[in-house]
């Protein structure tokens, strides 16, 4: 069974850089695979990378992260004018951020919008099954 | 006194009057095994007669920051570029020291390689403040979609510093350096083979670029 919590980007929007992480992290690290509304910061992107560094243990292996962010270049002139807008009301809460544990999470492949994540489970028996998310 | 008190002013908003072309670090970045430390040691090769780095096909074999001063390169202008070269560990996401003793490390020497490498990481990412300007060195048979990628382009991004990506190992089959420039478009990239020493002409071309 593999479990998923998604965070509303409400849920961490009045916090810290630091104690935004550290609320991911900790979700992360109960075995649940994160679906973030939104996302971080590149500067909070690089914290997580260090802080999950500092947590390695036999327990906990890593991550896996994913960032998923709409492709303004498939879309027409009106539509490029709506981003800006939806970029500047909402910044960023736009897209989805996915942190999965290491130890559940084998791989996620970004193709640019759409995410495919391998859990490690469906490596069993050298058959490789794909989840998609859309 | 002032001339420190100024210097610690100046490096606090990104400018350093007193900077000349010997003082700037060009850093090596990239996912582990993309080829940072074989192109630091062909760099050095080429430039000083001596390599820097020591390198494996097992992942993290760099684990801490490593620094080559006064690397002196010309280019056929007789253009001078002198720059501190860093060398620094592959950044990941995890890290699992079973991995390692696939490759064939007994389970002591692996948990302390892991340990070594986590430290690695959390420097690399430590010293991004202090770059003047960097090489992300991807495997240019790997795809290049991978969020450690777009998250260390970004940070650079975010902290003005120029980037040249270097699409390595061009000389194998699977190597597809369209995809890599597909993936950014918006830096230069250029398909080297620091093994072999393919294209690294025209890469050292880029490194006067990247360093105007």
């Amino acid at each position: 069974m593999v479990t998923f919590q998604f965070v509303p980007y409400g849920d961490i929007e009045a916090l810290g850089s630091a104690k935004r992480v550290n609320k991911l992290i900790n979700i992360v690290k109960e075995n649940k695979i994160v679906i973030l509304e939104g996302r971080l910061t590149k500067q909070e992107e690089a914290d997580l990378i260090e802080i999950t560094m500092e947590e390695i243990s036999p327990k906990f292996r890593g991550i896996e992260l994913s960032v998923i962010y709409p492709d303004n270049s498939k879309q027409d002139f009106g539509q490029k004018v709506k981003g800006v807008f939806a970029n500047v009301l909402l910044g960023d809460r736009l897209g989805l951020t996915i942190i999965g544990p290491a130890s559940i999470v084998k791989k996620i492949e970004q193709n640019p919008d759409k995410i495919e994540l391998y859990t490690n489970e469906n490596f069993r028996n050298g058959k490789k099954l794909r989840k998609r998310i859309k | 006194m002032v001339k420190n008190f100024l210097k610690n002013f100046f490096s606090k908003i990104k400018f350093n009057p007193f900077a000349s072309k010997s003082h700037v670090k060009l850093g090596l970045y990239g996912p582990p095994n993309g080829g940072k430390s074989t192109l630091a040691n062909r760099i050095c090769m080429d430039w000083l007669g001596e390599e820097m780095s020591t390198v494996s096909h097992i992942a993290h074999e760099t684990r801490e920051i490593k620094i080559k001063e006064q690397v002196n390169i010309k280019n056929k202008k007789g253009k001078e570029l002198t720059f501190s070269l860093v060398d620094t560990p592959g950044i990941a996401t995890k890290i699992d020291y079973e991995d390692f003793i696939k490759k064939g490390l007994k389970k002591v020497e692996a948990k302390k390689r892991a340990k070594e490498a986590t430290k690695g990481v959390i420097d690399a990412i430590k010293w991004l403040d202090n770059m003047d300007s960097v090489v992300v060195v991807l495997d240019a048979t790997k795809d290049p979609y991978s969020q450690v990628n777009i998250t260390i382009i970004g940070n650079l991004q975010a902290r003005n510093i120029p980037v040249l990506i270097a699409a390595n190992k061009a000389d194998l089959r699977k190597a597809n350096i369209d995809m890599i420039k597909a993936a950014f478009p918006q830096y230069n990239v250029i398909g080297i083979s620091a093994k072999y020493g393919k294209n690294v002409e025209d890469f050292y071309e880029q490194l006067f670029k990247l360093n105007k």
